[in-house]
């Protein structure tokens, strides 16, 4: 069940970080490391986006440079089927990310699925809004790593 | 990516193992962090963590702390590094009143020493400091997490800060603050992954406290660690006491769910 949570949320969570930069430069590009996007203003010497200066911001007023709306990512293929996030932008930040697609099938996989989006949805929300490094909590054990806000972190940059 | 203050783009790199009992996440950022020196002085940070579980593991019969718990060892022949962590957990119980201490119920129910609450973060820090000084690392900004206890050092003073979320011990997917920290420790004492495993000195058994959780932060992890232990112990009443320990700030969650900054935020 875990080690399943972990390909799952590990997967989409690139992919949202991924999703985030598609819809802010509007192009295909992406970056090799993908970083939780930093917000503006946190530090003064450079900045989180790959926007070359001089190109044209697309959004329409917002900080983080993403535009409103919702966007759906292409389909991941996972060992347990695939898997497609929705992530909805509001006010220029990432509100909801939702699994569109469940891994086909048994009962197994819908628990699974139940499982990892409701998580992940807050970590999105609260990563990318704070752009953070690390987590301080009480000790976690290598067992609850596995589902920890550190473990998405340290996986998109390993 | 951030750009260093020279202008170089940085890059970072994660390296995750699970050493003492507990996730170990090193973070290097910077010009070359896949390089061959930062690699082999990120192996000698788990290196190092593998000899200090040696020595002091509670879980280990034969780690130098089981041994002076069982009496099959005297302090004054133990390792020089046990007894540097003994000195300083008597420096920690004079500086907390007593609230945080290494003699603690062991096997047999025998009062014994026991240093685990202190040398996580004592541990961490001299990694830190070792990793920062290491050849090929200068320029780079380091970040340990050892399960929630986090040191930090930065190349630089214009470094970009290391962002630091405080978990929210009522919701564990969710964060309560964020700390930005150059050089320093931010250390979380609370029962909200491993349950009520702390103990009152006092008493001998699990603490009762009006807080489920307390985070401290300042220069050195290894005082953090104690302080937020010390914290927790005493509970919202030791907010006045974490008040005046120079250079350390706290955030205490308490069991009604309101929140205590301690210190300047």
């Amino acid at each position: 069940m875990r080690r399943i949570t972990t390909a799952v949320m590990a997967t989409v969570t690139t992919l949202v970080l991924l999703l985030s930069y598609r819809t802010s430069l509007g192009q295909g590009a992406t970056t090799s490391e993908p970083a939780a996007p930093e917000g503006t203003g946190s530090s003064g010497t450079g900045n989180g986006t790959v926007v070359t200066p001089g190109e044209p911001d697309s959004s329409e007023g917002s900080a983080t440079g993403l535009t409103d709306g919702t966007f759906t990512g292409d389909a991941v293929s996972t060992r347990w089927g695939d898997v497609q996030v929705a992530i909805t932008v509001s006010g220029g930040l990432i509100t909801a990310a939702d699994a569109v697609a469940c891994p086909s099938g048994n009962r197994h996989d819908r628990e699974i699925n139940a499982y990892a989006v409701p998580v992940l949805n807050a970590e999105v929300v609260d990563a990318q809004s704070s752009a953070i490094d690390a987590v301080s909590g009480a000790t976690v054990t290598s067992d609850g790593y596995i589902e920890s806000l550190q473990s998405a972190i340290d996986a998109a940059r390993a | 990516m951030t750009a260093l203050a020279t202008g170089q783009p940085a890059t970072v790199r994660a390296t995750v193992r699970h050493t003492m009992g507990m996730p170990v996440s090193v973070h290097v950022r910077g010009p070359r962090p896949d390089g061959g020196p930062v690699t082999a002085a990120v192996e000698r940070v788990f290196d190092w963590l593998a000899q200090v579980d040696r020595l002091f593991s509670p879980f280990r019969p034969d780690s130098e702390v089981c041994r002076l718990q069982r009496g099959d060892l005297g302090l004054v022949d133990a390792d020089p590094l046990v007894r540097e962590v003994a000195r300083l957990c008597d420096r920690a119980s004079a500086r907390t009143g007593g609230a945080f201490t290494a003699l603690l119920p062991g096997p047999g129910a025998r009062t014994g020493f026991n240093p685990t609450g202190l040398v996580k973060g004592w541990a961490v820090q001299r990694a830190v400091d070792d990793l920062a000084a290491a050849p090929g690392l200068a320029g780079h900004d380091v970040l340990v997490n050892a399960g929630g206890d986090i040191a930090v050092r930065c190349g630089s003073v214009a470094a970009t800060p290391w962002r630091i979320g405080i978990e929210d011990p009522r919701d564990r997917s969710t964060l309560l603050a964020t700390i930005s920290l150059r050089r320093g420790g931010v250390a979380t004492s609370g029962t909200a992954a491993r349950g009520r495993h702390i103990l009152d000195p006092a008493t001998g058994k699990p603490v009762r406290t009006d807080l489920v959780s307390a985070t401290v932060t300042g220069p050195d992890l290894a005082w953090a660690d104690v302080y937020a232990t010390a914290a927790f112990v005493r509970g919202r009443a030791g907010a006045a006491w974490l008040a005046t320990l120079p250079g350390y700030r706290g955030l205490l969650v308490t069991t009604h769910g309101s929140l205590i900054r301690v210190g300047q935020a």
